[in-house]
């Protein structure tokens, strides 16, 4: 049972990334993504600090909101100072996760967090975690309760406001001339990369979540020219990804979230290779051919 | 009634100034333009054509000054607007077709919420037809052409069924052919009283393209029918300075004091 929950996790986790990794990477902005995962640790650490609790939620607010912060600062330092858009990503998300790094050090006694825990995830611990019901009935894993929400809300948003996102993320400029707030799609969707990368930090962690926001979408950009595909394959890698990644775990013994990580860079180097629309292997047969 | 709705003019710009890092862009411009026309922004490099359209449709910050579509706030008008921005300002390895990029222009008629239907998808096939794009409808766009990718913006701004368009620069980058056929598109849309607003580059087909012209470096340098607008003195006035420029534009004035007036009747 405990494999199964934990692919479960694995999964919900990595469709929750792939489906918001499809976007960040057709808007250019894969590296906010990274950015996000890791300048939402001062939101973990200070929700904790202030309620006191571990509790999912407190913890999802703290570090959306530290998530639109990072946003916001990424696009001051760009637009008013003039800074490189990569330059001002790397000031803000290492002086955040700085902060939050010293921040857990500094409350070690009082913070319940795991600074491993917090950067490399334990998967392998989510079953342990349940959600028990009155009568003493074992219902889910508190994680997968969580994940659920997460992926629902991202489903949710994706089908209803597909049009938005598309018109917003493909050409801006006449999105906003149609009337469409970008500003306003561009916060919700990083708030939504916020609050999944905190919904998952104990999962897979801070870092290896980047892995499942950018490998899957980038491996389905390469295999389709249909974005409502794009969409479906990248979810379909994340789980494949998972499940293999997590049996590879089990057979060598060592990090789960590590494994599921190398899996979808296997699967991207696939991809890159054989993929029957832009494989260089396609590439090389065709220029053969001519 | 008709007649009162065609004599509110189809752009108002109001003192206009637009300024990037403090140093202005577009200074103190003052215009109108009556609808039906099909209006050419004539100017040298950096001198504010992709601006003014982008600063009177909202999508840039006006240091001052206000603009009016139809004597109303843009605001209030988004649904009578349509934009062709410019080809280089989008990702054309976007995974989408070029029917999925023309829909996008019924997305503003659509509400919150709502999905095209059947009757969007019609009206999107009736703009690709138009373009002759019709046989490319589910094309990658990444394996289009420059002319077709133009084609198929054009297309998108069609769906918008709006009453004025601006276009920037739609004939960068396009074969001759697809020119005359833009072209004759537009004639025919301003035929039917809507308003058409083009930046444009080549000095030597604005005669015979636009009925309407506005001069601009920095400051409007002139707004008028092209006939008594597009004149040398003006000219010399939007150039100025340069001078290599300055002898082909002599050129040009004394090719365009022959104008074929036939094909300006068509």
């Amino acid at each position: 049972m405990n494999d199964f929950w934990i692919i479960l996790t694995g999964s919900l986790v990595a469709i929750s990334c792939a489906l918001l990794g499809c976007f960040l990477i057709l808007r250019r902005m894969a590296l906010v993504g990274d950015a996000i995962s890791h300048a939402v640790l001062p939101g973990i650490v200070l929700a904790f600090l202030f309620s006191g609790s571990r509790d999912s939620l407190t913890m999802v607010i703290g570090a959306g909101l530290l998530g639109l912060i990072t946003t916001f600062l990424i696009e001051f330092f760009h637009k008013k100072a003039k800074l490189q858009s990569d330059a001002a990503i790397g000031v803000t998300f290492t002086w955040l996760f700085a902060i939050g790094v010293v921040l857990i050090s500094l409350f070690a006694g009082k913070v319940d967090l795991d600074q491993d825990c917090v950067l490399y995830g334990e998967i392998a611990y989510t079953p342990l975690d349940m959600i028990i019901l009155e009568g003493g009935y074992l219902l889910a894993p508190k994680a997968i309760v969580v994940m659920s929400c997460v992926l629902i809300s991202i489903l949710l948003v994706i089908y209803f406001f597909y049009k938005e996102l598309l018109v917003t993320s493909f050409d801006p400029g006449y999105a906003t001339a149609l009337g469409f707030s970008t500003a306003f799609w561009h916060y919700l969707l990083m708030g939504m990369v916020s609050a999944t990368t905190v919904a998952s930090f104990e999962s897979v962690g801070a870092i290896l979540v980047v892995a499942l926001l950018i490998v899957p979408p980038a491996t389905a950009y390469l295999l389709t020219d249909n974005f409502k595909r794009m969409l479906l394959i990248s979810s379909g890698v994340g789980v494949v990804a998972s499940a293999s990644g997590y049996y590879l775990a089990v057979w060598m013994d060592g990090s789960i979230a590590a494994a599921i990580a190398t899996m979808c860079g296997l699967l991207f180097a696939l991809a890159f290779v054989f993929s029957p629309t832009h494989g260089i292997l396609k590439r090389k047969l065709v220029r053969a051919i001519n | 009634m008709n007649k009162n709705i065609s004599a509110v003019s189809a752009l108002e710009v109001h003192d206009l100034t637009v300024a990037f890092d403090r140093k202005p862009v577009l200074w103190n411009i003052d215009l109108e333009i009556p609808q039906g026309k099909l209006v050419g922004i004539i100017g040298p490099n950096g001198a504010g054509k992709s601006t003014l359209i982008k600063s009177v449709m909202g999508l840039l910050p006006l240091s001052s000054g206000y603009c009016k579509i139809f004597d109303e706030k843009i605001d209030d008008v988004r649904h009578r607007i349509s934009y062709v921005p410019q080809r280089e300002s989008v990702d054309w390895d976007f995974p989408v077709s070029v029917l999925d990029v023309v829909m996008m222009g019924r997305y503003g008629k659509l509400g919150l919420l709502k999905r095209p239907r059947k009757a969007d998808l019609d009206v999107a096939m009736d703009c690709l037809r138009k373009v002759g794009m019709e046989s490319f409808a589910n094309r990658q766009i990444a394996q289009l052409s420059g002319g077709q990718q133009q084609r198929t913006f054009l297309a998108r701004a069609l769906a918008q069924q709006a009453d004025i368009y601006f276009m920037d620069e739609p004939f960068a980058g396009v074969d001759a052919a697809t020119e005359k056929a833009i072209i004759n598109l537009l004639r025919t849309m301003t035929a039917a009283n809507k308003t058409v607003i083009v930046v444009h580059h080549d000095l030597q087909s604005v005669s015979s393209y636009f009925d309407w012209v506005i001069l601009l470096n920095t400051r409007l340098v002139a707004n008028g029918p092209t006939t008594s607008t597009f004149t040398q003195d003006k000219l010399q006035e939007t150039y100025g300075g340069k001078l290599t420029l300055l002898s082909d534009v002599g050129d040009l004035i004394r090719r365009e004091n022959f104008p074929n007036r036939e094909e300006k009747v068509l």
